[in-house]
């Protein structure tokens, strides 16, 4: 008997009755939309995870409609009576993962115990991608189409890896950088595992963009992932010892952010406290840490400490990550950006907020959904015919890239990360209004 | 397997016919009470897979709910007898506009509110506005005769309904009305259809009225000290010579649930407040503003905001959509009722259910379309406490009772489904219901179409513990 209340716990099935079935969230769900069945809709699945828990499904009738859920909380954003999807979809994941034999599959493997471990991995995965690219091994694996041989169709994200940095450059990264003019705020930057190994430009940009508006950057050494995709993966333990690590590592430094420019990464820091019981110890440390932690948008607006100067003549578009969107609930920051930029056409698309299909890994692990949501966001992309998408977080900017590759017209678009578009408008620290301002 | 199953899979397409238990339990529920697991799922795309289903289902008597998106409140989708749902949402979107005829064609599967999305361009509108219009498909609008706040003045869907397409349930297809405005041949079948839950036949097409859409509109929001003044505000509005588009009452305890779920500037000592919008040409709008504003004075209006720019409106606008959200907040479980009395009564119908509330310790909050008598009694409770929901239903029961006794009736908008069956008699008598039996019978003589829908089972009662 108390074992069945432990799996009810497990599935959060208390929190499953706060949910009206109004059928509020449908509109809004990506996989609704694609998979054109109730089982792979918000609904859906919580009215399956309450039936498993009331024990008249089996659990194994959950593996799939939870496993294809993107996670990209759209739903949560329209809900009316503010049902914990995140918790009821993470219980169900844990669930799966611990009491049922669903093995993981060859892919979730590959990326768990070889991609995400650690910042160092990434670091090295990055080096190996440079030297891969570099030594022409890139064409030679394509020739041979080894590419072809990896658990998920490797070779078609392979088309889209940026152009690597190399070892010796990533080495001369400086841990702390000070602001030309007066320090106006001390930021720590979260590296995060993929941007810092994919794009290790766009972390030295997002520097850059700090400094200019006048915040001292420190990075601390001791963080690690921050474990967003391993919740999301049922592996609740590990998340939770990442995110003790992290908050570790940033109790290190005084600051005042906790600064991310990765989406995805953001909304799993903002989320830390609530994975430790309330008013614990550990409570208090993570709240400590999730109250400072900000995206790069929402502190460059903060700091106002930035004027461009070059003058950027193209049409964009602005996809929207769906964890900074429903997660971290920040959305006005980046257009406020884009349109400070001199001379920039910004278009908006219809339905920004269904997500891309990248969704972590789920674009490797469900290659085939994730291009049906895919296809479905390069139409509404297209139909405003941008020259540019610019995105805010590492998944996203893959996922687009792909999108143009897959397009069958070689088409002139391009997929950049909003710090890349800030970047070429030759952004430089503002004069100071007056001395008074900075008197604090 | 079933040998009707297998002959459904023949016939449809691969794909069409879901039969794995995650698939046939996610189309169990609907918003109301209850899961009843249907045998299979078929999922419906043009008129000849309506066709394939009923003639199967009829030859093997095997039952059919036909569904939507499942927003329905009163259990129309609900499969009580097993065997098929059958989908209809993922129909593809039709809407054929007409605009020198002032009508549209459309598909059952589209989405209510794409309809006025369509219209806008042509400055058409088709009024109905059930505030599910965003999700809901316009065939289960149909088939349930949905309703909104815009009914006070332009109705409900029926009203807009001139010509249907339907599939019966022996799997033959017939049109009914036309596409003319006027049209006096033979019974009246579109509207028996309108409203018939499903027990009749599908629809898989549907010819709806057009009218010009308002170019104005003006918001007023009146505070009231005690119901029965704000009640006779309504009445005194309507007898003027003034139709607002929509006339919305919000009691107390609504009121207090919006500002403590989302602080939004509502009075929280209010007793009563009510939300007018009146539309047409600006001029007239202007005049029947000043002259909805001297009535609720009048009436003793502790104060009546009349808000300048559409921003401001739309804030009060939100306010009254947030109610639903912020009353979940108090209790997990929502028994929505919409028992409906003549406009004259509903300061007594406020009463009823004030001593309702006491008598039987539940919480009661009542808000919804005033002006047309469609009141939303909302009772929060928990459904996994069973002492509590007997308290409930009996409260229910006593609503319904309340509603007839002023000359009112069971639904205004929700439909009567499973929940509300075991109340027909009460309201229509005994030979009213066998007369509406005779005619379901005539259509359906196997009984497949959407059974144990509005007509009771014998001894039939309200329940809503979770088993």
């Amino acid at each position: 008997m108390s074992d069945w209340k432990t799996l009810q716990d497990k599935l959060s099935y208390d929190k499953t009755f706060d949910c009206v079935q109004c059928g509020y969230c449908l509109p809004a769900c990506p996989t609704y939309e694609t998979m054109e069945k109730e089982t792979h809709s918000p609904r859906g699945r919580i009215n399956l995870v309450k039936m498993a828990a009331e024990g008249k499904i089996a659990l194994e009738e959950l593996e799939e409609p939870i496993e294809k859920c993107l996670g990209c909380m759209a739903c949560t954003s329209v809900c009316p009576t503010n049902v914990d999807y995140a918790s009821i979809l993470e219980g169900a994941k844990e669930t799966l993962a611990s009491e049922t034999d669903k093995t993981p599959t060859k892919t979730e493997n590959f990326l768990f115990e070889t991609f995400f471990p650690s910042s160092q991995w990434m670091n090295r995965l990055g080096s190996a991608a440079w030297l891969y690219q570099k030594t022409g091994l890139q064409t030679f694996a394509q020739k041979l189409k080894l590419t072809q041989l990896a658990p998920f169709p490797l070779s078609e994200f392979e088309k889209v890896l940026p152009a690597q940095t190399s070892p010796s450059e990533r080495k001369k990264r400086s841990y702390r950088v000070q602001p030309p003019g007066k320090k106006q705020a001390t930021a720590a930057f979260f590296t995060g595992c993929v941007m810092d190994g994919m794009f290790f430009d766009i972390n030295q940009k997002t520097i850059e963009l700090l400094r200019l508006s006048g915040v001292e950057v420190v990075i601390p050494s001791a963080q690690t992932c921050c474990g967003a995709l391993h919740a999301h993966s049922g592996k609740a333990e590990t998340a939770k010892a990442l995110a003790m690590d992290n908050i570790r590592a940033f109790e290190e430094e005084e600051i005042d952010f906790i600064v991310t420019n990765a989406g995805g990464c953001g909304a799993r820091l903002s989320e830390y406290d609530m994975l430790f019981e309330e008013s614990s110890e550990w409570h208090k440390r993570a709240h400590m840490f999730t109250e400072k932690v900000k995206d790069i948008s929402e502190v460059l607006v903060m700091m106002d400490g930035l004027s461009f100067q070059t003058s950027v003549k193209k049409t964009i578009t602005y996809q929207p990550s769906c964890h900074m969107t429903n997660v971290q609930k920040v959305t006005h920051a980046p257009w406020q950006l884009i349109e400070q930029i001199p001379g920039i056409s910004l278009r908006e698309m219809s339905n920004p907020d269904f997500c891309c299909g990248s969704a972590g890994i789920y674009n490797m692990v469900h290659y085939e959904e994730s291009m049906d949501i895919l296809d479905k966001k390069m139409k509404d992309v297209n139909a405003v015919q941008p020259e540019v998408i610019v995105t805010t977080n590492p998944g996203c900017l893959l996922q687009m890239k792909l999108g143009i590759e897959r397009e069958e017209k070689a088409s002139k678009k391009e997929a950049i990360h909003l710090v890349e578009l800030l970047m070429t408008a030759s952004p430089q620290a503002k004069e100071p209004a007056s001395e008074q301002e900075h008197v604090l | 397997m079933n040998q009707w199953i297998e002959e459904l899979q023949t016939e449809l397409l691969n794909g069409q016919v879901l039969t794995d238990t995650a698939d046939r339990v996610s189309y169990s529920f609907d918003a109301s009470f209850g899961e009843y697991l249907p045998e299979a799922v078929v999922q419906a795309k043009t008129k000849e897979d309506v066709i394939h289903v009923m003639k199967i289902a009829n030859r093997h008597h095997i039952s059919v709910a036909p569904r939507g998106q499942g927003t329905c409140l009163s259990g129309g989708p609900l499969p009580v007898k097993g065997g098929i749902v059958l989908d209809m949402s993922q129909w593809p979107e039709k809407i054929d506009v007409r605009p020198d005829d002032l009508i549209a064609i459309v598909s059952p599967g589209t989405i209510t509110a794409s309809i006025n999305k369509k219209l806008e361009s042509y400055g058409l509108m088709y009024p109905p506005d059930p505030s599910s219009a965003h999700v809901a498909t316009i065939g289960g609008n149909l088939a349930e005769n949905s309703g909104g706040p815009r009914g006070l003045k332009y109705g409900v869907t029926k009203d807009y309904v001139i010509g249907l397409e339907v599939v019966t349930p022996e799997g033959k297809v017939i049109r009914t009305g036309g596409q003319t405005i006027k049209n006096v041949t033979g019974f009246d079948l579109t509207k028996l259809l309108i409203g018939s839950e499903g027990t009749l036949g599908i629809i898989t097409e549907a010819v709806l009225k057009l009218i010009p859409k308002p170019p104005a509109a003006q918001t007023i929001m009146a505070v009231f000290d005690d119901v029965e003044s704000a009640g006779k505000a309504i009445s005194k509005t309507l007898t003027s010579g003034i139709l607002p588009a929509k006339m919305e009452f919000m009691d107390q305890a609504s009121i207090g649930a919006v500002e403590r779920y989302q602080p939004s500037g509502l009075p929280v000592d209010a007793a009563a407040l009510l939300i007018i919008e009146l539309d047409g040409h600006q001029e007239a709008v202007t005049k029947e503003a000043a002259d909805v504003e001297a009535v609720m004075n009048e009436l003793g209006a502790t104060h009546v905001t009349v808000p300048a720019t559409q921003a401001e409106a739309a804030r009060i606008w939100e306010a009254r959509k947030l109610v639903s959200p912020a009353i979940a907040a108090i209790k997990p479980t929502k028994v929505s009722e919409d028992a409906t009395v003549p406009r004259s009564q509903i300061a007594p119908m406020m009463e009823k259910l004030q001593r309702i509330k006491e008598k039987y310790h539940v919480e009661l909050v009542v808000f919804g379309h005033a002006g047309d008598g469609n009141l939303h009694p909302n009772i929060l409770c928990d459904k996994r406490d069973t002492e509590e929901m007997k308290r409930v239903e009996q409260a229910v029961e006593e609503i319904f009772q309340a509603a007839l006794e002023l000359g009112g009736t069971l639904s205004g908008e929700h439909g009567i489904g499973t929940m509300k069956a075991p109340f027909m008699e009460q309201e229509l008598g005994n030979v009213g219901v066998e007369m509406m039996k005779r005619i379901k019978d005539s259509w359906d003589p196997n009984g497949i179409m959407n059974p144990a829908k509005m007509f009771p089972e014998h001894n039939q009662r309200l329940v809503l513990r979770h088993e």
